[in-house]
């Protein structure tokens, strides 16, 4: 997308990020995890995320008509916000600095297996769905 | 934990937002569309910054807002993940390959070297 959004784009993004984050973080508060400890809530948020994503994409590019706030309210936005790469990261970090190897390796392979087979589900879950007549195909 | 703390989560993790939607658009439109630089940018830019905090051993509300609310929202899994399953989808199984290993290898290394210049500071 070219970087000139308009005000409603803005706003709906940082709206839908404000929701996705007040939820991470109040799931990374309330479950907190020593370092070699398997980050539920990070590996939880991810994958809800991605699941979410698929969905939303795949519904709002072939199924529904062309809508202006959709796409950065609930992808850009919440899922974008609900998901976090860098906290998986340090995470792993941690888990290397704490020479917990093996967790650090399963850890990234089952975001990576999990968040991908995710995207994968709901979108075929979408396509499933007959397209109507009259609505917007890419 | 007061609801101040929690207001600004919700206003940090917007803007957190938003300002991804700006960089990943301006990188976009720069390198194109063949591969999803973007969202790689966005995140390695993240791994470093929350791998300083960490290096900077941040903690209570202080790391709530700056790394979880305002790096965490900055940096995306989801969007990672619908790009690399779109190249597979397009047959770019190559980039999707290395989609998944560069954010990854670099990932870890990102947030490694901001956890050596936040130890330093």
């Amino acid at each position: 997308m070219v970087p000139h959004p308009d005000g409603q784009t803005v706003a709906a993004i940082f709206a839908g990020g404000a929701l996705g984050t007040l939820a991470r973080a109040a799931l990374a508060q309330a479950f907190p995890h020593a370092a070699t400890a398997w980050p539920w809530p990070t590996f939880g948020v991810n994958i809800v995320a991605a699941l979410l994503l698929g969905y939303f994409v795949t519904r709002l590019q072939e199924r529904l008509p062309l809508s202006s706030y959709r796409r950065p309210l609930l992808g850009t936005g919440i899922c974008g916000g609900l998901s976090t790469f860098s906290t998986m990261q340090v995470e792993i970090l941690k888990m290397l600095s704490a020479h917990a190897y093996g967790l650090a390796a399963g850890y990234a392979a089952a975001s990576i297996a999990a968040g991908y087979a995710a995207i994968h589900l709901s979108t075929a879950l979408v396509r499933r769905v007959p397209v109507v007549r009259g609505s917007v195909r890419r | 934990m007061s609801v101040l703390v929690w207001v600004l989560v919700v206003l940090i993790g917007g803007a957190g937002s938003v300002l991804r939607f700006y960089v990943d658009g301006l990188v976009s439109s720069a390198s194109g569309r063949d591969f999803p630089y973007g969202t790689l940018v966005v995140n390695l830019s993240g791994s470093v910054i929350l791998g300083l905090l960490a290096g900077l051993a941040l903690a209570g509300d202080a790391a709530l807002l700056a790394g979880t609310a305002a790096v965490g929202s900055y940096t995306t899994f989801s969007t990672w993940m619908l790009e690399t399953q779109r190249l597979t989808e397009e047959r770019q199984h190559r980039k999707a390959a290395l989609n998944i290993v560069v954010s990854l290898v670099l990932g870890v290394a990102a947030a490694a070297l901001g956890r050596l210049i936040g130890a330093q500071l």
